[in-house]
Order: C-alpha cells, then structure tokens, then sequence
C-alpha cells in the first residue's frame, strides 16, 4: 500500500506545488509539505493528524497554489465539510485516498473506512475497503440511561475537564477565527472546569452538522471524556431526522444555512 | 513553499509534553500535539496549545533589560552578565554567601536547573537553592 501510494505521490509532484502528507524523520512523524520524489521514502501513513486542518492553512497562505493531500476516509469528510464552508478549495487539491486497515477501522468504530471521492473534482483511492468497525458499545449502554442517568453520566465526565480547547482545535472541520467558547457572553472566564452544560455543548451544537466521527477530539482530551459518545448521538439525531450525513456527499448541503443568503429570514428589514 | 513541524519540548512547566510546532515559509504558525510521545500522548494543556503565541509575542524579551535611573533599558548579553556578576560579588563580599538566593524554574531544562544551583553552591557557595515546582 504505502508503496502505491508513494509512487502516484511522485507522479503527482510532477503537476503539483506540493503534497502533504505525514513524514517520519529522525523526530518521528508529522504533517509535512512533500516537493521532491527523493523525501517520499519518508511518507508514512499514521499516526493520525487533522490534515484538513493543514490543507486549509496552507490553502490560504498560497492563494494560487494547487496542493495534493495524502488522505483517508475521515480526512476526506473533513476536507468535504470544509469546502462546503468555502475554507478548502476543491478545485486546487488532488486528493490521494487511502483506505484504512481493518484493525483501524474496528479502533475507530469507523462506520466508513474508506474515503469517499465522489464529486471531488480531482482524486483517487488507493487500496481495497474494508468492512465497517463494530459500532461503539459506550454509545448504546448509554442509550439505555434514563434521562437522570445521563445528565448525571456527562456532569461527571465533564467536571474532569481541563478546558484545554484541545478538543476545538484538533477537530479536522472546526476553523472559526472567532469562537463562541472565547466569548464572556457565552462561557464564564475564569471557571474551572467550564461551565457545564454551556462549554460542551455549544461545541456539540456547533458540531452537530458537520462532525465527521474522526475521533480526534476523544483522543486528544487529557481528562479521557468519552466525547464521541455525545457526537454519534448527534450524528445519529442529524441523520434520522433531516437526513444528513457529514462528509458524505459535496453536493447535499448541510441542514443548517451555511451562509446569510440561505437563511429564511427578511434582512431587509429597516 | 514550505510547510514543516519541528518537535520540541514544551517549555511552559515541568511535565515535558512534547510539541510539534508548525512552521510555514519559516514562520511559527501553529502548534499540533504529538501522539508518539509517551508522556503526552497527543494531549495538551491550554499552554502548550497556544505556545505559537507566546514564541511570536511582541512582549517576548529578545535581548537583556537593565534597570536604570529611567527604568528598564535594552543591553547586550556581555554588558548584562558583566553587571550580574559584579554586583552578585560585591554583595557576597560585603554581606556574605548566604545573603543571595537563587531561584530556578520548571521552564528551564533538568541541565540549566543543574547548572544554576552549582554556581550557587560552588561560585557563590550558598544553599539557597529554590524552584518554582515547589510552590
Ligand atoms: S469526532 Fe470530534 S474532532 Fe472529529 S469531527 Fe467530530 S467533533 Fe471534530
Ligand atoms: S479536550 Fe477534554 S479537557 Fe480539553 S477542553 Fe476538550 S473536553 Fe475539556
């Protein structure tokens, strides 16, 4: 795999400003901008990092440029969600998908291991996918709980929180420059652990259209909150009652108006 | 054109999560944790989170200040050090070691920490060695 994946790199260096993709030098692995065919016998595929998140930052340094992004599944649903929300440009990344393995899959309880390319103008798979990762138990033990239960079960969870904003800033379709869980109207300063419920949940609001269940958010946390409990609830809710599913489709807009055009509101008014 | 992490050690406390600072076309744009490490394991603190910020701050001090009669002054590192020692010997001389403290700090490496408690101990020969770990 790594192999194939290397030689289209090399092909793609050709046409392309460069590719990004993890490296692993002598420090060990990160994200990294490839130029030369020479660097790829560095390329590697783990651990994982938010790649959306690089795609867009170098995007916006290098207006003209046109990128290539080493990718797997969830990678490409963050780089569909960033584009509907015009902070990855489509039309200036080739993305080279990979599929993830099955002990992957079944770490991540990845209900879609492989990436989906279609209406991406430019990109392909590399790789043979491989079945779905069984579903994670947290989340039906926890459907069971009555309400009381539940409140309980996150006000626990949640005073372990540090208020690191890691789980904001790993997230691979989080980008705001200004973010509600920064602002005094919002979340108190100065109250530790955050204020709960306004701190978590205006994250899992924000999220609840475009949470492509990446899982980064739950491996970054210090405080080990079972995060994506709550997020594949939402996703759960988001797809049963209006039908949407993140990272799925370029096309299928979002439930929530991504824009002040969208929105079923008179701004006309004096 | 270039984008590339560097990996380092935060410098914000004494725990030593490891960091990779994101640098495009030489400019320190980011920080990413690093799931490798075997002490942070791809989790961070707020600070380490936001270290971008502070190595790039404004307020960040570059050279060495020298407080005169109108208030701090920059200076160089030869200017700096000659003073430090000078008046560290002339206050040794006058009211003895043990009149002098020295106070390190978790920002600092196990070596600088190491470093500055023997120049108490064996230059100025006091024991009057703290650090901030221990507040
Ligand atoms: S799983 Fe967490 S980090 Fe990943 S997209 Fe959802 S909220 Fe963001
Ligand atoms: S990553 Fe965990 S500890 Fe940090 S802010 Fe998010 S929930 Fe809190």
């Amino acid at each position: 795999m790594i192999e194939a994946i290397r030689a289209r790199v090399a092909e793609k260096l050709k046409e392309l400003d460069g590719v990004i993709g993890l490296r692993r030098s002598p420090e060990g692995v990160a994200p990294y901008l490839f130029h030369t065919e020479e660097e790829l016998a560095e390329l590697v595929l783990e651990p994982r990092y938010p790649m959306s998140s690089v795609v867009r930052l170098l995007q916006k340094r290098h207006p003209a440029a046109r990128f290539g992004v080493v990718a797997r599944g969830c990678d490409v649903r963050a780089l569909v969600e960033m584009a509907k929300r015009n902070q990855v440009d489509p039309e200036r990344l080739y993305i080279i998908g990979f599929t993830c393995t099955a002990e992957e899959a079944e770490a991540c309880h990845c209900a879609d291991p492989a990436p989906n390319v279609t209406g991406w103008p430019q990109a392909e798979v590399i790789g043979t996918p491989v079945a779905a990762g069984s579903p994670n138990p947290m989340v039906a033990e926890y459907a069971q709980m009555p309400r009381a239960e539940r409140w309980a079960f996150w006000q626990q969870q949640f005073k372990k929180c540090i208020k690191c904003y890691g789980c904001r800033n790993i997230c691979p379709v989080c980008f705001c420059e200004s973010c509600a869980l920064e602002d005094p109207l919002w979340v108190e300063p100065g109250v530790m652990a955050p204020p709960f419920p306004m701190y978590h949940m205006i994250k899992a609001m924000h999220m609840s259209n475009r949470c492509v269940a990446c899982r980064q958010c739950e491996l970054t946390c210090p405080a080990h909150i079972p995060l994506t409990v709550l997020y594949d609830l939402i996703r759960q809710d988001v797809e049963n009652l209006m039908g949407y599913v993140p990272g799925a489709d370029l096309e299928a807009l979002p439930p929530v108006p991504l824009t002040l055009a969208d929105a079923p509101i008179d701004l006309d008014v004096e | 054109m270039d984008y590339k992490n560097v990996r380092t050690t935060c410098i914000y406390c004494g725990c030593g999560c490891t960091l990779n600072v994101q640098v495009a076309d030489g400019e320190v744009v980011g920080i990413l944790p690093c799931p490798e490490h075997p002490i942070s394991r791809g989790s961070l603190c707020i600070k380490g989170w936001n270290a971008a910020e502070f190595a790039t701050h404004p307020d960040r001090l570059r050279v060495p200040l020298i407080r005169r009669e109108g208030g701090f002054e920059e200076a160089s590192w030869e200017e700096a050090l000659a003073l430090v020692a000078e008046r560290l010997g002339a206050i040794r001389d006058d009211s003895g070691p043990d009149s002098i403290g020295f106070f390190t700090s978790a920002k600092c490496t196990n070596e600088e920490n190491y470093l500055l408690q023997k120049l108490a101990r064996a230059v100025i020969k006091t024991n009057n060695v703290d650090h901030c770990a221990r507040l």
